[in-house]
């Protein structure tokens, strides 16, 4: 009997930048991983990936931000995320992301952080653990 | 080991080894292997500079002129991209290679909503003529060719190219431009694309008529196997798609009852180096050798001069690491080797800092550095095709052209390129291969210097996250202020009505299948945006829908 039902997740690509191999790859290894994987395509506005959240009712946003503007992007979503009745739903993020911008994304209420470079395990792992 | 697979035994002695594109490699190779193979010099070789040409295009190649050096340059705004344009001339660079920002790429102003915190950030903003003035002041454009890397809206760019050279007071038969101008490579990897495919494919066969009726020194398209690589694709898929590209524009330009005789000769490509080094070599060759006997034998192509493969090998991007960052350039070196020991006629090389930002100056001079290094002082230029005759290499040329022709057929089978882009097979193919590269990446199966396997992470084996001695290229705010306030200068003294009639004519050609060219020059020189440009264009045409890739 399955107890838990499985974890549904956008991988969302906001902006102009179209360099998804990133958001595809982890696409892939986290429906691998038995989620339930919805991914947006390119050229997102932020209202675009709000939509798509509420509609496919998802319990994880995973942006994947290229561009370095990570911050005001993240910011502005979590906003929209509380307006829109998506309070629930965590937000995560990866892609290009220096260091130091880690505990500042922490503090807007980004829930995981996962820059170039983390493996599938640790991404499976901390989108997981967020709902233990 | 590699990004070949290496099967070992226990005391770590290589037992097998296959290259990404599905090639076997033996301990060794002799006369017995080029035999098998059905090798022939005068069927597969031929002396250089003569058919099918997979020694070399030209019979003396780097003896009479070595590779042209084209670093991709651009940032900011269009007046801080002209003084490093100048940089890179000053130091012997004898290209440009122009990179746009990303609102540029997509057709829009700097001060459209979607361009917030993009404007110069990955290459220069350009909004209208002026800036191009500003970009290109100085540099003489009847000796200086620039390649310009822009897809989707790259009629728009090339025509501006035309309309500043003109304002310059040189003629149209003098300049010489490269607009990358692959928009189907687009739709595959790199995602700069607006247009439905069939809309993005006519713009592409517009500006290549045009170019062959009016711009005789320059080449329209530039084919990128690059993009598909660096999504994924192996180095035979590499070729194999941007051959199956390639035919896709061939065939939209015959349509329009012009001979392929008359423009194959301006296509160029843009190939990566980055992988296994024998297998990159391989690959060009056995490139060299396939377009030029496709060309012939499948379209008639006569004259020698148009059955040359020409183009940029170079890159690598794929190939460098975030780890260890200065380890990049030690491997961008290797990589240029091997685009030199295939006879590149252009070249050029990713920075050892770009995982992380724009590259400095001085990293962009030690690329320049390294490509001179190969050319002026080691030995690249003494004699061209050095491997030629070498059982190994010979042998796997042989194999490489043999699984481009297999890769192509599988193209052909899905309905041809356009087809297979718009149902979405070939991304989902390249992104599954992307996935399970980067899988064996993390498992150890492939190896990167640097890079930590899962398994030994935390052990003696891993480094640990070395602080990065890269010095970041700074995003500045004050190019989107700068750009946002020259346009509406620009907006206020421009002629209002020119602009308008000019994109008037602009709409009208699109509708029909007239050719949008000459109306973008005439737009360009009316100072319309390439907002307004592609405005037209993506009200007309409409944007395209990605196919789901799973």
């Amino acid at each position: 009997m399955e107890t838990k039902s499985k974890i549904r997740i956008l991988i969302a690509k906001p902006g102009l930048d179209g360099h998804d191999k990133g958001a595809k790859v982890v696409a892939l290894a986290l429906r691998d991983a038995g989620m339930e994987v919805i991914y947006s395509g390119l050229h997102q506005t932020l209202d675009q990936i709000i939509q798509s959240a509420v509609q496919e009712s998802v319990d994880v946003i995973g942006l994947s931000i290229m561009s370095g503007a990570h911050l005001p992007i993240c910011q502005k979503l979590m906003a929209m995320m509380r307006e829109k009745g998506l309070a629930h739903a965590k937000l995560t993020v990866g892609g290009v992301i220096p260091h130091q911008d880690i505990p500042k994304l922490k503090e807007i209420g980004v829930a995981a952080v996962f820059p170039g470079g983390t493996s599938f395990e640790d991404i499976i792992n901390g989108i997981n653990r967020l709902f233990e | 080991m590699g990004v070949a697979k290496y099967i070992k035994n226990e005391k770590d002695a290589i037992k097998e080894v296959i290259y990404q594109s599905g090639i076997t490699v033996k301990p060794s190779y002799g006369p017995e292997d080029l035999e098998r193979a059905g090798f022939s010099y005068e069927k597969d070789l031929g002396a250089p500079g003569e058919y099918p040409f997979t020694r070399s295009i030209h019979p003396q190649s780097y003896r009479s002129r070595a590779w042209t050096t084209r670093q991709y340059t651009g940032f900011g705004t269009p007046e801080e991209t002209n003084e490093r344009f100048k940089l890179m001339i000053a130091n012997g660079q004898n290209g440009l290679n122009v990179a746009f920002d990303l609102p540029t790429q997509m057709g829009y102003d700097s001060d459209h909503p979607l361009a917030e915190g993009e404007v110069g950030r990955v290459g220069m903003a350009i909004d209208s003529l002026r800036d191009f003035e500003a970009a290109f002041k100085g540099i003489p454009l009847d000796r200086i060719g620039s390649g310009l890397t822009i897809n989707a809206v790259a009629t728009i760019m090339m025509a501006m190219y035309q309309a500043v050279a003109e304002k310059f007071g040189y003629s149209k038969n003098q300049i010489s431009t490269t607009p990358q101008n692959d928009i189907l490579k687009e739709m595959i990897g790199r995602g700069a694309w607006i247009f439905p495919v069939e809309h993005g494919v006519r713009l592409v066969g517009d500006s290549i008529e045009y170019a062959v009726k009016e711009l005789p020194k320059s080449n329209p398209v530039s084919i990128c196997g690059y993009h598909i690589r660096e999504s994924g694709a192996t180095p035979a898929q590499e070729i194999a798609y941007a051959f199956e590209i390639a035919k896709a524009y061939i065939e939209n330009v015959t349509q329009r009852g012009i001979k392929p005789e008359d423009f194959v000769g301006r296509f160029s490509f843009n190939l990566n180096v980055y992988g296994n080094l024998w297998e990159q070599i391989a690959k060009f060759r056995a490139a060299r050798k396939l377009w030029a006997k496709m060309l012939k034998e499948d379209y008639g192509v006569k004259d020698n001069k148009n059955l040359f493969l020409r183009g940029l090998f170079g890159g690598g991007g794929s190939g460098l690491t975030k780890e260890q960052p200065e380890n990049n350039i030690m491997r961008g070196a290797y990589y240029a080797l091997g685009a030199a020991l295939s006879g590149a006629q252009t070249t050029a090389l990713c920075s050892f800092d770009e995982a992380y930002t724009i590259p400095t100056p001085r990293s962009a001079l030690l690329s320049l550095r390294t490509l001179e290094i190969l050319m002026d002082e080691v030995g690249l230029r003494d004699t061209v095709d050095p491997l030629a005759g070498s059982y190994f290499v010979e042998t796997l040329t042989l194999e490489m052209e043999k699984k481009i022709l297999e890769e192509m057929k599988e193209v052909e089978k899905w309905g041809g390129m356009v087809k297979s882009i718009s149902n979405g097979f070939v991304q989902r193919k390249v992104s599954r291969q992307a996935y399970e590269f980067e899988k064996g990446l993390q498992s150890g199966e492939y190896r990167k210097v640097g890079v930590v396997p899962v398994s030994e992470k935390g052990t003696a084996k891993d480094p640990g996250t070395e602080a990065a001695a890269v010095e970041l290229h700074e995003y500045n705010e004050a190019w989107a202020e700068k750009s946002k306030a020259n346009l509406k200068e620009l907006r206020r003294t421009r002629n209002g009505k020119d602009v308008a009639e000019t994109l008037k004519g602009l709409e009208k050609a699109a509708k029909t299948s007239e050719n949008v060219m000459p109306h973008l020059v005439k737009c360009c020189h009316a100072y319309a945006t390439v907002g307004e440009m592609a405005g037209v264009f993506r009200q007309v045409f409409g944007e395209w829908k990605e196919p789901d890739f799973y």
